[in-house]
């Protein structure tokens, strides 16, 4: 306090040291440098510790609502008849017939209960930042549900409602199940069951998880990582960014069709603890 | 830069140390609902697709 005392009577011209007053505002200058200094280092690192609360927290509060209002979205249309898959919602649809859905919405759901029996997201179209916002999100061009080649999903994996956070956790066998408006599909992720190994290629030489470059697109390929392969089987393919908190990476998840049963009311498959 | 706001705040202190948690509150509101949200989608941490980019 007496300190900035001094300063404020060196300000108002009347010095108390009228003989030190030069070496006394040199001081000052340094000081009140020094303190500029480290109150701006202060204040960066408290911006940037809120831009960590922003990216693990806020982001989840804005996606949250989203992802709500596609789901009651899709439920409505549900309801009306007039969902998105309507016409080509069928197990084994063949692989050349491209269908083309409305960009941004809701076109089924996502439940995997080895990541936790509440874990639900509903799937929209398109994978650019406001559709991923939404939810995960299906990439234009690759397979829908149950249908021969790859179904392909994008999902963040910090923030951003986090829908694939815990993508590492899957092993092999764990199911992964699409509910559109008349159906279930169950996906097993592949691999080898018996050790717990995702390396083990499955049907077509595909793995059950891959860690690739950005760049890698083959990975979402009607036969993953064999481009112009003609596709035989009904694959789900998961992508998300690895490590944690970086973009550095893919994290790339591989499922197998295991069975598929016509939606019956409210009633869920067994893997979900229903009756299905 | 703290004190010199902080010299700056009218009031008794009370109302002085209200005004400088409001001055926070604005600070942190318009960080995260406008800058970060502009700022987010230019930082290389958050892709989650593959491309041929």
């Amino acid at each position: 306090m007496s300190r900035r005392a001094r300063v404020e009577d060196a300000d108002d011209g009347v010095s108390a040291y009228p003989d030190r007053e030069r070496g006394n505002r040199r001081g000052d200058l340094v000081r009140a440098g020094m303190r500029g200094i480290g109150q701006t280092l202060i204040t960066l690192g408290l911006v940037l510790l809120l831009f960590v609360v922003y990216e693990v927290w806020v982001t989840n509060i804005f996606a949250d609502r989203k992802q709500n209002q596609v789901y009651r979205q899709f439920q409505r249309s549900i309801t009306t008849g007039e969902d998105p898959l309507k016409g080509v919602d069928r197990l084994k649809l063949p692989a050349g017939r491209q269908v083309v859905l409305p960009a941004g919405e809701g076109f089924a759901n996502l439940y995997i209960p080895a990541l936790g029996k509440d874990y639900a997201f509903t799937i929209v179209q398109g994978v650019n930042d406001a559709d991923l916002e939404k939810g995960p999100g299906h990439y234009p061009g690759t397979a829908i549900p149950g249908q021969v080649g790859n179904f392909a999903v994008a999902g963040h994996r910090v923030g951003k409602g986090e829908p694939f956070l815990n993508l590492d956790q899957l092993g092999p066998g764990d199911a992964v199940v699409v509910q559109t408006a008349r159906n279930w599909y169950v996906y097993d992720v592949l691999g080898d069951r018996k050790t717990g190994n995702l390396d083990r290629p499955g049907p077509q030489g595909v793995v059950g998880r891959q860690i690739v470059a950005p760049g890698d697109i083959a990975v979402i390929d009607p036969v993953p990582g064999r481009p112009g392969t003609k596709p035989t089987q009904v694959l789900m393919t998961m992508t998300t960014c690895h490590p944690k908190y970086s973009a550095d990476r893919r994290m790339v998840v591989h499922a197998l069709l295991a069975r598929a049963v016509a939606a019956s009311g409210k009633q869920t498959p067994r893997e979900l603890g229903g009756t299905l | 830069m703290y004190t010199w706001i902080w010299r700056h705040l009218p009031g008794p202190l009370a109302l002085r140390v209200f005004e400088a948690l409001l001055l926070a509150a604005v600070v942190s509101a318009v960080l995260l609902f406008v800058v970060f949200p502009w700022l987010e989608p230019r930082m290389p941490i958050n892709d989650v697709t593959v491309n041929g980019g």
